[in-house]
């Protein structure tokens, strides 16, 4: 949105202002959550003990079976480190804005925005980082460095930058469909149920692609909501267990798409905006 | 008694407008429960020369689930803790202390009309998953089973409503009470049995955990319902349920009683 600039910037210019006002957003989001130093570390600890909770859960399941669809106690051990990662990740950058977003369009308060001269979907999106995510996630990385060993797994530069890369794939698929189900608040209120409950999909991302019969509940997690892909295919990958080797294109391309998706949704949502309360 | 019955009446219209969001909520909810089957129906095709894993066979463990659904919906605290905790707050409690009401009926009044609307909406999509996981349901061995369940039901929701209550009463001391409702509710997860039945823990565990209050969330009227517990066991059970209720309602009206003392009607 170059509102306010009298010539085009050329790219390079555009992207340093960008990562200015990023780091100037970042400073922000730091300072804020050090206001409230207690609620940051019992925030940490809620979130750990979840993910011990998950971590629990596969640990008594094994206690009874040798195998899950072919998948081996570490390897879904990894598995679930992989998806609360990009789950982290998520929220570190996206989370809190995409749940922000139906507020701002609720009060009005996105009209503030609007008229600010940087392109909005940037600031909606990178408005608030949440630090304390980074910790967790670093704990899930912790939990796949033990679960890889326990595998004899030594995986090669190349092959954590793939991993790291499919990472990134499904961590936009979370951003993409959120920020999706956040645009229809431009439409509805009803829409804030949806995205607090968006939460209750992160379990499909869990469990062994393999474990999913053939049939509707499958296809729709693969292809339409592709939760059963996000984590799974990151972490078949790194274990070399891919039952197809088109799988990571796939998630690739829904990712993709679902980015593409997001963006024209978001531009049909803005130019149907009305300001609420003035 | 009739003032609590116009705030049962006043409650289940207030709640009535958001049924839309709790069809959702249940809807969505069923996303998780599906996986979790999943992931079991995987685990006994992975063991087919076994018929049982950890002592359950699919239907067993697959019913397992789907009742932990419908205690769930019938006993699960929603809410109310958040909104007592920003009466508490905002001041708004002051009114109850001038108004001959008190304050924990109140809001047992209201906890019991908003899962009322929260079942009969919740009822449909629920209902219609089971029908579909129908061959994996098992009924109720016998109608006494039933009724005993029933009865534990009940009691699954006073003793969920009475332990949020005296947690949320936690915000006269305290400005955020959020932290702490999720750090209880991880307990309730694992050691209540929403992640899995108790008994397929290494026996020491579970009767560790048997110690606590968890188990009687949720586990106890489910494995009744299973006819998993018979006997002395079951009347033995019972009593322990009732016991730990009555113990909630104490601290409850407890902590209530030392939390009115330090309160200061911020606001209000």
């Amino acid at each position: 949105m170059p509102a306010a600039s009298k010539a085009p910037l050329r790219s390079a210019d555009r992207f340093r202002r960008l990562a200015r006002v990023y780091g100037m957003l970042c400073r922000n989001s730091f300072i804020r959550e050090m206001n409230f130093k207690v609620n940051f570390v019992l925030w940490l600890v809620v979130e750990l003990l979840w993910f011990a909770l998950q971590l629990t859960f596969i640990a008594v399941i094994y206690q009874h079976t040798e195998r899950i669809a072919t998948w081996s106690k570490y390897e879904v051990i990894l598995l679930v480190g992989a998806s609360h990662f990009i789950q982290q990740i998520f929220s570190a950058f996206f989370l809190n804005n995409c749940v922000n977003l139906s507020e701002l369009v609720r009060t009005g308060r996105l009209d503030f925005l609007l008229l600010l001269p940087v392109n909005t979907r940037f600031l909606v999106s990178f408005k608030q980082l949440d630090p304390g995510a980074f910790i967790n996630a670093a704990s899930a990385v912790g939990v796949m460095v033990y679960a890889a060993r326990q595998l004899a797994l030594v995986p090669g530069l190349h092959e954590i930058l793939g991993f790291l890369l499919l990472c990134g794939a499904g961590v936009l698929v979370h951003y993409s469909l959120m920020f999706l189900l956040a645009t229809v608040s431009f439409y509805t209120v009803r829409v804030s149920v949806i995205i607090s409950t968006y939460y209750h999909l992160f379990t499909v991302a869990r469990i062994p692609l393999d474990a999913f019969s053939p049939g509707p509940f499958k296809a729709v997690f693969t292809y339409a909501i592709p939760m059963a892909l996000v984590a799974n295919v990151p972490a078949a990958t790194l274990v070399g267990k891919l039952s197809h080797p088109w799988y990571p294109l796939l998630l690739v391309a829904v990712a993709g798409m679902l980015v593409a998706a997001s963006e024209w949704a978001w531009r049909r949502a803005v130019r149907s905006y009305t300001s609420a309360s003035s | 008694m009739r003032k609590y019955w116009h705030v049962i009446h006043i409650a289940l219209q207030n709640t009535l407008v958001y049924r839309v969001n709790f069809l959702f909520r249940a809807v969505f909810g069923l996303v998780p429960l599906m996986a979790t089957i999943y992931l079991w129906r995987a685990v006994f095709a992975s063991n087919p020369d076994r018929a049982e894993v950890a002592g359950y066979t699919l239907a067993t463990m697959t019913s397992y689930y789907l009742l932990t659904t419908v205690v769930d919906a019938l006993t699960a605290v929603a809410e109310d803790d958040w909104q007592i905790a920003a009466d508490i707050r905002d001041g708004r409690i002051s009114q109850f202390l001038l108004k001959p009401i008190d304050y924990l009926t109140y809001r047992l009044c209201l906890f019991g009309a908003g899962r009322l609307v929260y079942t009969l909406t919740a009822a449909l999509p629920v209902l219609l998953f089971i029908l579909l996981q129908r061959r994996h349901f098992l009924l109720p061995p016998d109608g006494a089973t039933f009724g005993v369940f029933l009865l534990s039901t009940v009691m699954t929701a006073l003793l969920q409503f009475f332990t949020s209550y005296t947690m949320a009463l936690l915000a006269f001391w305290l400005l955020e009470i959020s932290t702490f409702v999720f750090i209880l509710f991880a307990f309730e997860y694992v050691a209540g049995g929403h992640l899995f039945p108790l008994d397929i823990l290494p026996p020491a565990l579970a009767r560790v955990l048997d110690l606590t209050p968890f188990p009687y969330q949720l586990y106890f009227p489910v494995s009744v319902y299973l006819g998993r517990v018979t006997g002395p066991e079951l009347w033995r059970g019972l009593a322990i349920q009732a016991g730990w209720v009555l113990a909630s309602y104490v601290l409850a009206r407890w902590v209530w009683r030392r939390g009115i003392r330090h309160y200061a009607a911020v606001g209000g």
